[in-house]
């Protein structure tokens, strides 16, 4: 009597039979499971457009960076933003602005304003947890923040949760290990 | 400047999702140069668990009062407004005016402090 076998060798039954699964999986299958892939990311990228639309802000959610507005924030905190052009800026305010010709994002508060007639607004910020204004951080030569500079006005917060991201800027290898599980998880995944 | 007497009670701010309270005192004032001026002149944090009643006597500014510009000087209408930010644990952050304000005149002249 003869006996039909599955070709190929026999791997040992286990859990995490792995190299089985991608070998049974053809190409059809993969290219379905990369396609379901980039339709997340585009998805999730979709959503961080919208909320960019609805918040008028280029940042509408911001990790904060620095212990200079403590004890209200911490390092690690989120802050989700809103910049509506009728909102006018006004003291007490807390800001989310970025020095001309730099990257970084500061969080602080505003201490004095001064608008003219025509809506021109000039204004200065303070960490709560600074002894001095933010002059100092200013462009050479400048004494005042303008509307333009400014990324938002914080209106909600939560805190801890941006930890994750300041975790994977300062320890560069945790974040290639998060995409790497990440790219395995989605690649094998069986739907069921 | 100086103030007689500022009584706060804050305990019916205070709830089980307040953090902080961010008070400050700002004076708002109009002039030649520019149609709207906010100066923050004293601010004070205070922490969930702090004493919530506060009894602010002759205080002097926390910082200095200037304007951009002249306009201070006898500048009849400088409002003085006490607000707060009010720092959830988690949520949103209101940035609250408190209701009645008190309306007083810059004098005519000044002692510009010398020491810093």
């Amino acid at each position: 009597m003869v006996r039909a076998g599955v070709v190929g060798t026999h791997l040992p039954t286990s859990g995490l039979d792995i190299f089985g699964d991608l070998r049974k999986m053809n190409k059809r299958q993969l290219y379905y499971q990369v396609l379901n892939f980039a339709m997340i990311v585009s998805s999730a990228l979709m959503i961080w457009k919208g909320l960019i639309v609805l918040t008028g802000s280029e940042s509408p959610i911001v990790v904060v960076l620095s212990g200079s507005m403590e004890p209200a924030f911490h390092r690690g905190d989120l802050l989700f933003l809103t910049n509506f052009r009728e909102d006018p800026i006004r003291a007490g305010e807390i800001v989310v602005f970025k020095v001309e010709g730099r990257d970084i994002p500061i969080v602080h508060r505003v201490i004095k304003v001064h608008e003219k007639d025509n809506g021109d607004i000039k204004f200065l910020t303070k960490g709560d947890n600074n002894e001095v204004d933010d002059r100092g951080l200013y462009k050479e030569g400048q004494n005042w923040l303008e509307k333009k500079d400014v990324v938002g006005r914080a209106r909600g917060f939560l805190p801890y949760v941006g930890m994750v991201t300041i975790i994977m800027n300062d320890y560069p290898k945790f974040k290639y290990a998060l995409l790497a599980i990440m790219g395995a998880y989605v690649l094998l995944k069986r739907e069921s | 400047m100086i103030y007689s007497l500022i009584c706060l009670h804050l305990e019916n701010i205070f709830d089980w999702n307040v953090k902080q309270l961010f008070l400050y005192l700002s004076a708002e004032y109009s002039t030649k140069n520019n149609a709207l001026n906010q100066v923050v002149l004293w601010d004070k944090i205070v922490l969930r668990g702090d004493n919530p009643k506060l009894l602010l006597k002759d205080m002097k500014t926390k910082y200095f009062f200037f304007d951009d510009g002249n306009g201070l000087k006898g500048n009849r209408n400088v409002t003085l407004t006490l607000s707060w930010n009010v720092v959830p644990n988690a949520g949103i952050l209101p940035l609250v005016t408190g209701s009645g304000h008190v309306s007083v005149p810059f004098p005519d002249t000044y002692e510009i402090m010398k020491s810093y």
